[in-house]
């Protein structure tokens, strides 16, 4: 509990700081509304309408946390929460893609892993690729896999999944390669002195020893997961997803829906990165490799 | 397993010898040239021997071992383990390797780690406690067995790694410095459990050492090396009564036997920079 008072103080530091720049940004805006209007406004006045805009420039932090009410907690109670107008369901509709989408790509990532540790080829070959398609932005090539998928009758929820899966397998492969070429020399030759076999030192050495490499890898994993998932949301129409959420709002200048959305983007992978953050302290400890 | 065959070399009929190592060399090709980390070595090692292999860094001490474990293969001469090539002798679980560290697996519990190697070789359930108490008794670690390996101090983990090289009933124990990076009191001790243990199973141990008053305490004989190239400089067959307390490293025999392999050390430049 030491850490509260820190962390507290950084949070009231952010707080004060984008009140201020709220007061800031939305000023103008304040000013020329009352100009036209003829009005003098006091200084008081002028703050507190920078903080009430409908479509500020940058909304106040207590509109955004109202707006994240308003959609969630509120429509829970009155039992809602599943519609249209709820961040909860966009919320699961993109947790949904991120999570199938996060499944392949660990799948693969780990795969790919084993396959360069143990083949010289693909150690070769594979690393290069792996890197080269991490350097193509994700936003031109995210409407293409739609598009292609979509051709062949794939749609919905596998495409957004699919771009998950694109950005999230590369921090696996890097991790469980180093992972899985962890043990040192000394202890792969001690396997040799059994004569045990290459899929024996996997499973009871290279496997084990790679475990908390896993784990960072999959944290990294998981948020790229659902910032492909957002994107992939992006170019099918702005329908469903936190994505939808995002772009719609920026269609009709509401900043405060951006925001909010942008918010329980950040909520969700907080949230994930915090349940493989915990599943990885129970298994490390269990394994009795917590440090 | 194959017994200990005679084998006729070089026209002398050799007796029942362990491992026989007969003009064995072995270079490494490297960027910087050839280096010759073995050069001419011949040696026969009966069976229950304890042998001492001593000299500085570079003199060939590990590399011979490793040959033994065919985890190096020479490049000339011929060597064999109990009567086969070290390939076969691995594969016949003829020897137990004891590393500089203890290497223990740190998921896994000591008796789990004993039971490693009994798992990778197949053996059945019920043999593998069996063997891992038999062991952990052997070594002084009874009750321990469901320890992780951060529990134990540094020279319990060696003798589990010890427990761990005994598990599979090899009759050759191998082992590279393995008290080298503990203290010299517990060095001590573990020398002292060494040698009962020793005496108790009869191995034929290889024991490779920085340490003369290691050497001379544990060995019945010790093969003094130097390096560039790697070789042979002097065997000295120890005197010293099998029956070893601590505070013979005392008694003048002794110190004599350890000014021999000083000797040897300097005779091969062992000193020199």
């Amino acid at each position: 509990m030491r850490s509260v008072l820190p962390i507290l103080t950084v949070v009231m530091a952010i707080l004060a700081l984008w009140y201020g720049a709220a007061v800031m940004l939305n000023r103008q805006w304040t000013l020329d509304q009352a100009a036209r209007a003829g009005q003098d406004l006091t200084i008081a006045q002028i703050v507190a309408d920078t903080m009430a805009q409908d479509r500020p420039k940058l909304p106040a932090p207590h509109q955004v946390g109202a707006e994240l009410w308003n959609t969630t907690g509120a429509m829970v109670l009155e039992g809602r929460a599943f519609t249209r107008r709820s961040l909860i369901w966009h919320g699961w509709v993109t947790l949904s893609a991120t999570l199938v989408g996060f499944g392949i790509g660990t799948g693969l990532g780990i795969l790919l892993a084993v396959g360069i540790v143990h083949n010289r080829a693909m150690d070769m070959s594979v690393m290069p690729w792996a890197i080269a398609s991490q350097t193509i932005p994700i936003l031109a090539i995210a409407p293409m896999i739609i598009v292609v998928l979509n051709s062949v009758g794939i749609s919905g929820l596998l495409p957004k999944a699919i771009i998950s899966a694109y950005l999230s397998f590369f921090p696996v492969v890097v991790g469980m390669v180093a992972g899985l070429r962890s043990p040192d020399r000394m202890q792969l030759d001690l396997l040799r002195t059994y004569s045990a076999s290459p899929s024996q030192a996997f499973w009871k050495l290279r496997w084990p020893s790679s475990m908390p490499y896993l784990f960072t890898s999959l944290k990294v994993g998981m948020a790229a997961s659902l910032v492909g998932a957002i994107v992939g949301e992006l170019p099918t129409g702005a329908v469903r997803g936190l994505g939808a959420r995002l772009l719609a709002g920026s269609y009709y200048g509401q900043t405060v829906q951006i925001w909010s959305a942008l918010f329980a983007a950040a909520i969700l992978a907080a949230t994930l990165v915090g349940i493989i953050g915990l599943i990885q302290r129970i298994t490390l400890k269990r394994m009795g490799m917590a440090r | 397993m194959a017994g200990p065959v005679a084998r006729p070399g070089k026209g002398t009929i050799v007796k029942s010898a362990v491992i026989k190592a007969d003009h064995l060399d072995l270079v490494f090709q490297t960027n910087d040239g050839p280096v010759h980390a073995l050069s001419d070595v011949s040696l026969s090692i009966e069976k229950g021997e304890f042998v001492s292999f001593i000299g500085p860094s570079g003199c060939g001490k590990t590399t011979f071992l490793r040959c033994v474990a065919a985890l190096e293969h020479p490049t000339g001469g011929s060597l064999s383990v109990n009567g086969m090539t070290p390939d076969a002798a691995r594969q016949a679980r003829s020897y137990g390797y004891v590393f500089q560290a203890a290497g223990l697996y740190p998921w896994r519990t000591i008796a789990k780690n004993i039971k490693l190697p009994l798992e990778i070789m197949g053996f059945p359930r019920a043999e593998q406690e069996e063997r891992v108490a038999r062991v952990l008794e052997l070594v002084d670690l009874k009750g321990f067995g469901n320890k992780y390996p951060w529990q134990l101090s540094g020279g319990m983990q060696q003798r589990a790694s010890i427990a761990r090289a005994l598990a599979f009933d090899a009759d050759i124990l191998l082992m590279d410095e393995p008290f080298g990076a503990l203290d010299e009191i517990v060095r001590d001790h573990l020398n002292e459990q060494l040698l009962a243990l020793w005496a108790r199973t009869g191995k034929t141990c290889l024991f490779v050492t920085h340490s003369i008053p290691e050497a001379v305490y544990l060995s019945t004989r010790i093969v003094v090396m130097s390096p560039r190239p790697g070789r042979i400089t002097d065997v000295i067959e120890s005197p010293l009564p099998k029956d070893r307390p601590l505070d013979i490293r005392d008694t003048a025999q002794f110190l004599e036997v350890a000014h021999r392999v000083r000797e040897g050390l300097r005779a091969g430049h062992a000193y020199d920079d």
